[in-house]
């Protein structure tokens, strides 16, 4: 790996971020570390991994911690009690490795983000360093090359940070499963293409990590892959991540063809270059789109993401919630200017966004698995954040976020916490229930307090309650589409023939009917979650614990983040009465302000104070009437335990079964498509005109030639003779009539 | 002289290819082509006259064949007899495609 920089005279270049090569360089060694390890223990030491024996993966924690006071207890002397937790020879090496190499990656990324702070005005250009060329063909060139700026440092402190802490709660929640240092390698190499992802100076670099990361999140829904449903899951999702990367791929050829540069800085100074509504730009900013509907789990191609939740909890935390799926979100953002130019696509941007929020909160509500809820939950934050990014009000987009990433891993993780206490209890009773099922829970609060008052700040966060730090950017994303209305290049644009504003004030009304029902679903996750009585069991009761303080700490600092986030980027109305305004939006304005103004037709769009007070008013309104009416329509203390719980009937059975789109979608589109395989690929084109006119036939062919050319050979001496005596005619005729 | 004695090798040579084309059985194919090579054999020496002593030497070279070809040829078809009982070359058809 090279260091030496060209002579840019960037005033970063000077500075510790030279060393930005080192970002994704150490989670690529800690992937390395730990894939010897893993692979050298499953070839020498102990049960094959994942082992066989163990069941349990599938629902999450491998259990562990209780064994200690009973697993030597009930009589089974060694690791072939199917029950004995086989905790892995290198374990301890690997949990210094994996989260260590985050933490350094966190610290060297702090260190950068201070020496961009240091550098002040002079980041209006962004650090671009070049490590070799990768595509040099013709009047192509592709580097690899790490752009650092603003909004990269963004995504960077987020992966690195949020990253550090999940890798930290894995070590507890992952610590007896035979695969440690697998789940770690394939952590840390998920870090790797996500830092690649976002500090990739051009758009194919970009899809390396863009990829990467699918191909990771792959290998995690899959972990535990001896269990056939979680190996379907990352199936599922690699495919329907295919349908996203074709537009993705197709609009790097369409930036090739039209613009002739696949740099970030080269496709904005092209794009600046067209007018606003061009045909190029929306062309190339819906196949784009297409793209982050995929990673981000929008309508239509939603449907992966929950099923995704069969990965280990963690995994869902980091690469389900917080960092993966939020790409398109980065995607749209980083391409601000291109898509500033296509109203008509941040439309539809913002229109699929809205109502991906809103479907999938009405999903959320009727779920009885824990991760489910916030799986639907996630996919309607993603849609928030698109309506932002759609909007053009990235910064909104962005922060979003960024909080989403703070509360929503604290969910997932504090849902983890949850899944293990309860594995343990069954796992004490060797009971086979379902510990992902609230039906299961209830009254939890008794039993680890921790957990439950940092999924309250959670809750409170996302269903939008000041101060939490989503009621900041959730209202920050509502104030900026209702701006929009007036006065933008949306507003004068129209979409399948309905004018930009009416689109808006709709994208509105959906964005508060999805923020009725998070602040709904979530209070009721956490009502049958943690209050009412306890459904766990008898038996089991005794069993229920706090997690260890490994997997408590990170939730406690993302506690602190979760309330506090908001002060990242106060609103300009609170006048720097509580703190600096704006902090996040100065922060980025060099990379997406152009495209902001664009929109705005060039002024900064305020909103009469008065308005602002009454959207905020509207927000919380909506916000604290839907945790009312969840804490007093629902009765935790009337719930059964799952075993026992009757079936529903009419509208929560569909709402249960997901609008049965995973249905739907089998039928409209997974049959035909494997009948059409079968009937016209396999049996006609494969079986029939390759195998049958092509390989078959060609040897058909050469028997026929072959079939003739024997019938001279008769076996009689006499035709041969003939046959002599008139070619010898022949050459003599030939020689003599010459 | 030279005219006809090339008269009488070429004479002697188409007897000898219509008797190998027109005949079955092997002993008297053979005795056919033992007739050709007689018939370029007098060619040869007629020819001799005209070129020097070389055609001679060869008529010698190929008396020599001849004798070696009709040993081979001849067990050959003694062994052919003794699997078939049969000289009749319309028997003799393995090699048949």
């Amino acid at each position: 790996m090279q260091t030496e920089l060209p002579a840019t005279g960037h005033p970063l270049a000077d500075t510790v971020a030279r060393f930005v090569w080192l970002l994704p360089a150490l989670p690529l060694l800690g992937f390395v570390l730990n894939g010897i390890l893993s692979v050298r223990a499953a070839a020498t030491i102990g049960p094959a991994d994942p082992s066989a024996h163990d069941a349990h993966g599938a629902h999450g924690a491998h259990a562990d911690g209780a064994h200690g006071d009973h697993g030597h207890g009930h009589g089974h002397d060694d690791g072939h009690d199917a029950h004995h937790p086989a905790r892995h020879p290198s374990a301890a090496l690997v949990s210094i490795i994996g989260p260590g190499v985050l933490f350094l990656t966190f610290a060297l990324a702090l260190l950068i983000f201070g020496a961009m702070r240091g550098a002040g005005d002079a980041m209006h250009v962004p650090f671009v360093q070049t490590l070799f060329a990768w595509m040099p063909t013709g009047n192509l060139s592709v580097d690899v090359a790490f752009q650092l700026d603003q909004l990269s440092m963004v995504m960077v402190l987020i992966i690195t940070g949020v990253g550090f802490l999940i890798h930290l709660f894995s070590v507890g929640y992952m610590q007896d499963d035979p695969g440690y240092p697998r789940y770690f390698a394939y952590l840390n190499l998920f870090v790797f293409f996500m830092l690649l992802l976002v500090l990739g100076a051009s758009y194919p670099l970009m899809f390396v990590g863009w990829e990467g990361v699918g191909l990771c999140s792959y290998l995690l829904i899959g972990f535990w892959f001896s269990d056939k449903a979680n190996a379907d899951a990352g199936k599922k999702a690699f495919v329907v991540n295919r349908i996203g990367d074709f537009g993705f791929l197709v609009a790097m050829f369409l930036m090739f063809a039209n613009f002739e540069a696949l740099s970030f800085a080269g496709v904005g100074a092209a794009a600046a270059e067209l007018s606003v509504g061009s045909v190029v730009a929306t062309a190339i900013c819906l196949f784009l789109f297409l793209g982050a509907v995929g990673k981000s789990a929008q309508i239509p191609l939603f449907v992966w993401l929950p099923d995704a939740m069969a990965g280990p909890t963690p995994v869902s935390a980091l690469i389900h919630a917080a960092t993966m799926v939020t790409a398109g979100v980065y995607l749209v953002a980083r391409s601000a200017t291109l898509f500033a130019m296509a109203p008509a696509a941040q439309l539809t941007v913002a229109v699929i966004g809205a109502l991906t929020a809103v479907f999938a909160a009405t999903i959320g509500l009727k779920q009885w698995d824990i991760k489910k809820v916030l799986a639907y939950s996630t996919v309607s934050q993603l849609g928030y954040m698109f309506v932002g990014v759609g909007v053009g009000a990235y910064t909104a987009g962005v922060f979003h976020l960024m909080t989403h990433a703070f509360f929503k891993a604290l969910l997932f993780l504090g849902s983890g916490s949850v899944i293990y206490a309860m594995h343990q209890a069954y796992h004490a009773t060797h009971k086979h229930e379902d510990a992902q099922d609230m039906r299961n829970m209830g009254g939890l609060k008794a039993f680890m307090p921790i957990t439950a008052g940092l999924m309250w700040i959670a809750t409170l966060a996302i269903a939008g309650i000041p101060p939490f730090a989503g009621f900041f950017s959730k209202d920050e994303i509502l104030t900026s589409v209702f701006a929009r209305t007036h006065g933008s290049t949306l507003a004068d644009a129209s979409w399948l023939g309905i004018p930009g504003g009416v689109v808006l004030y709709g994208v509105y009304a959906l964005g508060l009917a999805a923020a009725l029902m998070t602040a709904i679903y979530m209070t009721r996750m956490m009502l049958y979650t943690f209050h009412g009585p306890n459904r766990t069991g008898e038996k089991e009761r005794g069993h229920l614990k706090e997690a260890p303080w490994i997997m408590t700490g990170p939730l406690l600092v993302l506690g602190v983040l979760s309330l506090a986030g908001g002060w990242f980027n106060l609103p300009a109305i609170t006048g720097g009465a509580i703190g600096p305004s704006e902090v996040l939006h100065h922060w980025l304005e060099p990379v997406v302000g152009t495209g902001t103004l664009i929109v705005t037709h060039g002024e900064a769009t305020h909103l009469s104070h008065a308005t602002e007070y009454a959207l905020i008013g509207t927000a919380i309104l909506i916000a604290v009437a839907g945790i009312a009416l969840a804490a007093f329509r629902l009765k935790p203390a009337e719930l059964k335990p799952a075993k026992d719980a009757p079936a529903e009937q009419g509208i929560e059975k569909t709402l249960l079964n997901k609008w049965y789109v995973d249905e739907a979608y089998d039928k409209a589109v997974v049959r035909p498509t494997v009948g059409l395989s079968r009937l016209v690929l396999w049996k006609g084109v494969d079986t029939g005109l390759i195998d049958g006119l092509l390989v078959n036939g060609s040897a058909l062919l050469m028997r026929a030639f072959g079939w003739l050319g024997s019938q001279w050979q008769t076996g009689r001496v006499g035709t041969y003779a003939w046959a002599l005596v008139f070619g010898a005619f022949l050459v003599l005729s030939a020689f003599t009539l010459r | 002289m030279l005219a006809e004695s090339l008269a009488l090798s070429a004479a002697l040579f188409t007897v000898g290819v219509v008797g190998v084309l027109t005949r079955r059985n092997a002993i008297i194919i053979f005795m056919c082509v033992e007739l050709m090579l007689n018939a370029v054999n007098l060619s040869f020496v007629a020819l001799s006259t005209l070129y020097g002593a070389s055609g001679q030497v060869f008529v010698i070279f190929v008396m020599t064949v001849a004798a070696a070809e009709a040993a081979v040829g001849l067990a050959i078809i003694i062994a052919i007899f003794r699997h078939r009982q049969s000289v009749n070359l319309e028997d003799v058809n393995l090699l048949k495609g």
